[in-house]
């Protein structure tokens, strides 16, 4: 098997930005003197004019995101995950959900794959916090093509949208051409003996996951679901219907993201067996990324172990 | 301005106090104090400096106002009433449960408003994110916050006023209401903001100090903020909370407290004799 392109998609979103800031004029970036890491310097570079350094200030950039959108502009603001949707998470409830305004968030950096910088800066409780507001779209995408689909789609759609980018270079695996439809989950492989839901860089571990069962006589159903938020509930209802064991991996906190997301729809809808891989109530700490993943429980072998037990 | 101009303004200052306290009585809550020692402001921005339309309330090139101190809706709520943009009948359906008069201002629900707010610290930022939609889109419209001295405890508000002036936002004009008092008692008491006037001027804005009830020195201070270039402007107010109802004046209790039956006879028989006074001359 050739070697697969490896892509962070925090590199695919600066290079989205700088491609889709060619079409749209309205498009202007806001970053927190993160520019260099969250890759908008890469379109810093092509629009200085139309990027907005806003400082060590989370909380005024956010709410500056908000004033230039009212003035008919269309902003990403951009930092990390612990800073964007934690720092500065009253801001965007009360000046972008509250009164609903058309401002992206680009968060960089999700998720304990951070790796050497430690707890500080895992954010683990972004897709909870995020969730919880109401009218945000919530996406984080598996790889580079999706993350690139999913900021034009972001762009397109009227609304506060936040999305969640890894730091860590992943395997890219969606064709290029990709469309992206909020809302909307992507069958990667049927099954029928148990559906393994999983978003961002757990997708390729639940791929993996999925052909390791095959081998194992169990067929898994592999699903990325990229939107948290609107959850396509038709197919996990779908999914939780054919397989009847549902188990969802996610690379934050089992507690508040897709994994409760999905687990509350099948206790009111379908109530339906459910494992949830995620990270457990803990902090993260310091560590390369991938051996961190492995270490918690975020990789394809524990996707299997968790399958096995269930499918016993 | 013209006298008669002045005392046009005057009466509709006291009209919108009568309607912060009819709102705040009829929501029987609310925050009458800093609305009442804004009300001239208020007055001012709506009734002469803004480029507004209450028929257009969205108009793209409108001038902008952001009541940063958004707890003291009342006041922009009467202003808005008295200006045109909905019934003045409404106001004390303030709070109400099915009301679009939300107890902090909401842009979705009341005509007029362009920014929700309600958590300190973030409308002045927001206004400077209008600021800079302008300035980068090339568009002449200017933008107008308000904030309170106790607001300015909050460590974003030093963060959006080194954006302003860092962008040069000279389409940018903010004002503190200096009435001393916040919830818990004097401004200096609970944690000092002073000197407010120094600090901004340290942090890059052109100052001016006035009286904030002397609708001469609103209208030199606005036109002076039109002259300055390449920095944005702070007005500094000094008013009395609680201004022209006798047992709100300087009062941190009647920060957040609304007047019952009987103090609302006598809050609106004051008025309405100071509104005479102010007609008859």
């Amino acid at each position: 098997m050739a070697e697969i392109k490896k892509v962070a998609t925090r590199d695919a979103y600066g290079a989205a930005l700088a491609k889709l800031g060619e079409e749209k004029k309205n498009l202007v970036v806001l970053d927190a003197d993160l520019a260099g890491a969250t890759k908008t310097s890469v379109f810093k570079k092509a629009f200085p004019e139309r990027h907005f350094d806003c400082g060590i200030a989370e909380g005024n950039m956010i709410c500056m995101a908000a004033g230039l959108s009212t003035t008919g502009l269309v902003p990403f603001a951009s930092s990390f995950a612990m800073f964007a949707a934690g720092r500065a998470f009253e801001q965007v409830r009360n000046s972008i959900g509250y009164p609903h305004l058309n401002v992206k968030i680009g968060a960089t950096h999700g998720g304990i794959s951070v790796g050497e910088d430690g707890a500080s800066h895992q954010c683990c409780e972004d897709f909870a916090l995020m969730r919880s507001i109401p009218g945000m779209t919530v996406i984080c995408p598996a790889d580079g093509v999706e993350a690139e689909a999913a900021v034009r789609a972001a762009y397109e759609m009227d609304g506060p949208v936040y999305l969640r980018f890894g730091r860590l270079a992943i395997p890219q695996f969606h064709e290029e051409g990709f469309r992206f439809q909020i809302g909307k989950g992507e069958i990667l492989k049927d099954g029928a003996d148990v559906a393994i839901i999983a978003n961002g860089l757990l997708v390729y571990e639940a791929i993996q996951a999925g052909q390791m069962l095959a081998e194992a006589g169990i067929e898994a159903m592999v699903i990325n679901m990229a939107t948290i938020k609107p959850l396509d509930e038709e197919l996990v209802l779908a999914a939780a219907q054919k397989c009847g064991k549902v188990i969802t991996c996610e690379e934050h906190s089992v507690i508040g993201g897709l994994g409760e997301a999905v687990s509350a729809l099948l206790a009111e809808k379908l109530p339906t067996v459910v494992r949830r891989i995620g990270v457990n109530d803990e902090f993260g700490h310091s560590g390369p990324a991938v051996p961190l993943l492995k270490q918690f429980g975020l990789s394809a072998d524990h996707i299997v172990e968790v399958a096995k037990e269930l499918c016993k | 301005m013209t006298l008669s101009e002045k005392k046009q303004l005057q009466c509709t200052a006291t009209k919108v106090r009568m309607g912060i306290i009819e709102s705040t009585h009829g929501a029987k809550a609310g925050h009458p104090g800093g609305s009442l020692s804004a009300a001239e402001m208020f007055t001012y921005l709506y009734f002469k400096e803004m480029n507004i339309d209450p028929k257009n309330p969205k108009a793209e090139n409108r001038d902008r106002f952001v009541l940063s101190k958004g707890h003291t809706a009342p006041g922009l709520y009467a202003t808005l009433a008295y200006r045109g943009f909905f019934p003045v009948e409404d106001l004390p359906t303030l709070r109400h449960i099915d009301s679009y008069l939300q107890g902090h201002p909401n842009m979705n629900t009341v005509p007029g408003v362009d920014m929700s707010t309600g958590s300190l610290g973030q409308g002045i930022s927001v206004a400077v994110g209008m600021a800079l939609g302008a300035k980068h889109q090339n568009k002449d419209f200017r933008v107008y916050t308000l904030l309170g001295d106790g607001e300015i405890q909050e460590g974003q508000v030093w963060e959006a006023c080194m954006a302003a002036a860092h962008y040069k936002l000279d389409n940018l004009v903010i004002v503190i209401d200096n009435n001393g008092l916040q919830i818990d008692g004097k401004i200096d008491d609970v944690m000092s903001p002073y000197p407010i006037v120094d600090k901004l001027s340290t942090f890059g804005f052109h100052t001016i100090a006035i009286d904030g009830h002397d609708f001469d020195a609103i209208e030199r201070a606005m036109n002076e903020a039109k002259t300055v270039k390449g920095q944005p402007t702070a007005i500094v107010m000094k008013t009395v909370k609680g201004k022209d109802v006798s047992y709100m004046e300087n009062q941190a209790s009647w920060h957040g407290k609304a007047p019952n039956d009987e103090e609302y006879e006598i809050a609106m028989n004051e008025l309405k004799a100071i509104l005479a006074e102010q007609e008859g001359k």
